[in-house]
């Protein structure tokens, strides 16, 4: 199965562990991530003024090379995700977006949300199946107690993003319980870390992120995963004597056993299998 | 030819005020037909009524029309002075220039214009009229009462009491229904029990009233006066007649593990089993989907210890068919589900409950032997928050649009029952407004705030935040502080929406009675026929028809039982004549306008015609006059134009619109 | 129309939003987590457009403390959603020449090895036009 793939800025740079851990693994779980050509920043943030069109064709763009491919667009950066799979719900269900983006675009066949957006947790649980992701892991998490962070945006607005119960996730939890680890719940799970007000308050951010390692190591947890480069930022960014954070596909890479065809690219590759 | 009188009316300043009426009689003089005008004040006074009595008989009219208010307001008044002048009741038209005229215009040259045309339309349609005949049917003086709750009660009782047969029909195994559950009531704080028991008891025992419990309605046909319905009495399990009531075999048997519906699913019940202690009638049920016997043919121990010998596993649903003349819907309402209010935690922490679920704690009978307890440890419980409007008054697409109305009452109740019975524990409610429009309500409200030091904080709830340490951090608002609010609580409770009971959505499908995009029955007008549905002879009972507290439920079900009591108590009914009727020549028999028949009134038949000399059978459309409300939808359907109604005769109306573009 | 009914009428624009559905339940800051930061609150947003007093919220700091989480919106029970006034009003600010709360300048201080390239669009796109 071949799915089109969107990594985003972040993914290249900062948080390419995120990227590796997700293709190598994609690899073992018998699905391929195909990067589309010449993909545009998203912008980070979903443009929420009615009237913005240009902030959104970077995804309209994306959004119609998968169209085109006849493939799901898969996502994997919390930001991207959010982003993309909203503009998508615009250009098929509000008109006046629709038509000006079209304007812009000036594709032979008009763009009209046609895409399916499947972020790689979704691609998990709907496509794989956690049933299947259980039965591949060859170095599972046996005893150890984690703490899905889900943040904002992959949950937020519910009705648009239709990733989960907005309030009580259960994905990430799910996917603990596959690769063998028992997740931790916790009720900050889903409040924001801050997001991009840590650049200009910093102080902000640190108490939210304090709040959430709080809540986590209180309810039992060793560690923290999560799908967010910039929420793993803030996270340890702010973390006084808190938990450590994980990219979730860095323990999928390990439980599968293809750590290695990702190139090392985190420094402290032996921590996780170490804790 | 007809002669035609017209009498225009000016209610005062009403119409006179905007309507130039003595223009509309001297315009009417130019009609065809028309050998008579006037105007007067007050038509609808008894001077105006004998005016136009009057001028019937000296004139010899043959049909009149009264240019006044809404037909809604006085047809019926002008129908019946005309009758008692010797006149046909439906050669009598409305041209109704208050309501479509003269309160929405404010210019009088433009409103008299629109006048004289209203008046035209109904004069050309009264040249139209022929004399109508209603016809007549019997009625059963038998009710139906659709639900065993206190609504369903109290009608039950007040029917019966006035000397007709009642079966009510209730799914669970006992009669009771929600008010049952509920530990006091507001506002006096009675027990709900003491109350409620006596009336269930006087029901069993009436000698005229039936109780089908474990039953439900199946099918419903026929029309008012004359209803056929089929009741689905579930097998028991348990015969009736020889069980003693003595409960052994709840006690002995080993399925226990099933949740209690009564405890809302705080404790667990037996297989066998009876809701609650003063059921009625007090016979258990085998619930066979978790009984050892049923499931793997291996148990018994109910028929063992049964003294009795009352128990039969062979027993098979019954079907009772029964005719009635009246059906009373008073199938009552639960709380929403909340699994779409995670934010309040109720499905991550046992210690946040719904207001019920409090209900049934605090019940001497309750799953905590009515100890204020914490349903995850036991403890007792010193601060607890209490949260309004949990789904209702939402604009979005996860609750409920309506304000739920009892909740204010109770959570008042609720506080200031645990301060009278526990002083050491803190309560606060989280309210968006109070609203306590009753009797002695917002004196009882007060009483909470000032007597028993309640904390109400105007704002609503956030977030439940669970703790590590078990304990609940709410985040709230105050604000008339204008601060955030966190507080730790051992317990939430969460006034939940009400909504109707799902089942109804089904029941009035059956009975073809309309219901609103909640799922409430609607009734006929919603001020001066409150408990009618719109179709004849299904009546209203309690909150299947909008949320409403006990006294009111009481109050509506009285008026119900009188509403059936009126129909009952007549012989014979008489039928509106403005049905519909297909000409035989021209129907096709295509179906189209049955499937339109809001009120299953259009059946087929093969019948002989003779066409033109052709005789052939052809397929034919037949409309029971009886269930036909002439609403015109299967006129306007009809491919073929065979379909026509009284009254509203598709000449008639055409004619109008012909005066109209004149 | 005076300024100040344009500048609410612009902001009901953007947003979408019609503040006259809020029923002033206060759930939108009972839900924020920023709620202390901010002078006006994600509530009074919503009554500063009914009465048009569209001044006091472009100079409010509560533009800058809003983190966009979604949380008032996700929540609020009456389709308001506060959230979207506020990113309107900020939209008015950054739209404007000179409306800019982030400058070139200061970034040099602000950044630090860690920061992820997601960080800096984001706050680029609120920030600035």
């Amino acid at each position: 199965m071949k799915y089109s793939y969107y990594p985003g800025c972040t993914l290249r740079n900062k948080a390419k562990a995120l990227d590796d851990y997700a293709r190598a693994s994609a690899l073992a779980l018998g699905f391929e991530l195909e990067e589309i050509s010449e993909w545009q920043c998203c912008g980070g943030v979903y443009p929420l003024g009615s009237d913005e069109i240009a902030t959104k064709l970077s995804s309209v763009r994306a959004l119609n090379a998968a169209k085109e491919k006849g493939q799901d667009l898969v996502t994997l950066c919390s930001a991207c995700h959010h982003v993309i799979k909203r503009v998508n719900d615009d250009m098929k269900n509000v008109e006046d977006i629709r038509t000006r983006a079209n304007n812009y675009m000036a594709l032979e066949e008009p763009y009209a949300g046609e895409t399916t957006v499947l972020h790689f947790l979704e691609v998990l649980r709907d496509r794989v199946g956690f049933d299947r992701l259980k039965e591949k892991v060859v170095h599972p998490f046996t005893g150890k107690r984690i703490g899905a962070y889900y943040g904002c945006l992959l949950l937020r607005p519910g009705r648009i993003l239709e990733f989960d119960n907005p309030e009580n996730p259960r994905i990430m939890e799910d996917f603990i319980r596959a690769i063998g680890a028992e997740p931790v719940l916790y009720p900050y799970r889903n409040e924001c870390c801050g997001g991009y007000v840590s650049l200009k308050e910093a102080e902000l951010a640190k108490g939210m992120c304090d709040k959430i390692h709080k809540s986590a190591s209180g309810f039992g947890a060793d560690m923290l995963i999560t799908a967010c480069p910039l929420c793993m930022y803030n996270l340890n960014k702010s973390q006084t004597g808190g938990l450590p954070v994980y990219y979730f596909t860095e323990l999928l890479a390990r439980a599968l056993g293809v750590c290695e065809a990702c190139g090392n690219s985190r420094e402290e590759d032996g921590e996780v299998t170490s804790l | 030819m007809q002669r035609v009188g017209v009498f225009v009316c000016h209610c005062g300043s009403n119409i006179a005020a905007t309507v130039d009426v003595k223009k509309v009689a001297e315009m009417a003089l130019m009609e065809p037909g028309v050998v008579h005008a006037e105007d007067y004040q007050y038509m609808c006074s008894e001077a105006g009524q004998a005016r136009i009595q009057e001028a019937i008989r000296e004139k010899q009219l043959t049909g009149i029309v009264v240019c006044s208010c809404s037909p809604r307001m006085h047809e019926t008044t002008f129908r019946t002075a005309a009758q008692r002048a010797g006149l046909n009741p439906y050669m009598v038209e409305i041209a109704n220039i208050r309501e479509h005229c003269s309160w929405i215009h404010k210019d009088m040259e433009e409103a008299t214009k629109k006048a004289v045309l209203l008046m035209r339309a109904a004069v050309a349609k009264v040249n139209l009229n022929t004399p109508l005949r209603p016809g007549e049917s019997r009625v059963t003086k038998r009710a139906l009462v659709i639900g065993g709750g206190i609504a369903g009660i109290q009608t039950a009782l007040d029917i019966a009491d006035a000397g007709y047969e009642v079966d009510i029909v209730e799914k669970t195994p006992s009669i009771g229904g929600r008010m049952s559950q509920l530990d006091k009531t507001f506002p006096t704080l009675d027990c709900s029990a003491c109350i409620l028991t006596p009336k269930m008891v006087e029901a069993n025992a009436h000698e005229r009233i039936t109780i089908y419990t474990y039953s439900e309605v199946e099918k419903v046909t026929g029309f008012v006066g004359d209803f056929t319905v089929d009741i689905r009495k579930k097998a028991r399990s348990v015969d009736m007649n020889k069980c003693t009531g003595c409960g052994v075999c709840q006690e002995k048997c080993p399925s226990k593990k099933t949740p209690s519906e009564f405890n809302r699913g705080l404790s667990t019940r037996s297989a066998i089993y009876t809701p609650f202690a003063q059921a009625i009638p007090n016979v258990p049920v085998i619930d066979r989907e978790h009984c050892i016997k049923f499931q793997t043919g291996k148990c018994g121990v109910c028929a063992k210890v049964c003294q009795a010998g009352a128990i039969d596993y062979e027993q098979k649903d019954e079907i009772i068919t029964q005719k009635y003349g009246a059906i009373v819907v008073a199938t009552g309402f639960d709380m929403i589900r909340l699994d779409d209010y995670d934010e309040y935690a109720y499905s991550q922490s046992k210690d946040v409950v719904t207001s019920l679920e409090l209900e049934r704690i605090m019940n001497a009978a309750g799953p905590t032997k009515g100890h204020l307890e914490r349903l995850s440890d036991g403890k007792a419980p010193k601060e607890i928050v209490f949260i309004q409007c949990v789904g209702s008054r939402c604009a979005d697409n996860r609750g409920k649009s309506y304000c739920s109305k009892i909740c204010c009452m109770y959570t008042a109740k609720h506080a200031m029952l645990i301060r009278d019975k526990y002083p050491d524990v803190n309560v606060t409610v989280f309210y968006i407004d109070v609203r306590t429009p009753g009797k002695n309500f917002d004196e009882f409200y007060r009483r909470a705030v000032e007597e028993y030091g309640v904390n109400y904080i105007k704002g609503q709830v956030g977030k439940v935040i669970p703790q590590p340490d078990g304990r609940l951090l709410v985040q709230g608002v105050d604000l008339i502080d204008n601060r955030q609010i966190l507080k730790e609580a051992d317990m939430v409770v969460l006034a939940a929406a009400i909504e109707p009971d799902p089942d109804v959505r089904k029941i009035a499908t059956m009975l073809t009675a309309s219901i609103d995009t909640n799922n409430f029955l609607t009734e006929a007008h919603a001020k001066l026929r409150p408990v009618e549905s719109p179709t004849a002879g299904i009546f209203l009972s309690g909150v299947c028809q909008g949320p409403k507290d006990i006294p009111e439920t009481v109050s509506q079900a009285g008026a119900a039982a009188v509403k059936a009591i009126g129909l009952l108590a007549k012989d014979k009914l008489l039928t509106n004549p403005c049905t519909a009727h297909s000409d035989e020549l021209l129907c096709n028999g295509c179906s189209q306008c049955a499937n339109v028949c809001p009120y299953g009134a259009i059946s087929y038949e093969d019948r002989q015609v003779n066409d033109h000399g052709i005789r052939e059978v052809r397929r034919i459309a037949v409309v029971n006059d009886a269930l036909c409300q002439g609403c015109g939808a299967c006129t306007v359907t009809c491919p073929s134009g065979a379909m026509d109604l009284q009254g509203f005769s598709n000449r008639q109306i055409l004619a109008e619109v012909d005066a109209l573009c004149r | 129309m005076t300024a100040q009914k344009k500048q609410a009428e612009q902001i009901k624009e953007i947003s979408g939003v019609n503040p006259l559905k809020c029923m002033k339940c206060g759930k939108c800051s009972a839900s924020c987590p920023s709620y202390n930061e901010m002078d006006i609150k994600p509530h009074q947003f919503v009554s500063y457009v009914i009465n048009e007093d569209i001044e006091a919220l472009v100079h409010s700091k509560s533009l800058w403390k809003c983190l966009s989480c979604f949380a008032c919106i996700e929540r609020c029970p009456r389709d308001v959603k506060p959230g979207k006034l506020i990113d309107a009003a900020r939209q008015l600010v950054v739209r404007k020449k000179g409306g800019d709360y982030l400058s070139p300048d200061e970034m040099a201080q602000l950044l630090d090895p860690e920061i992820p390239q997601q960080l800096l669009v984001s706050a680029f796109r609120r920030y600035r036009r």
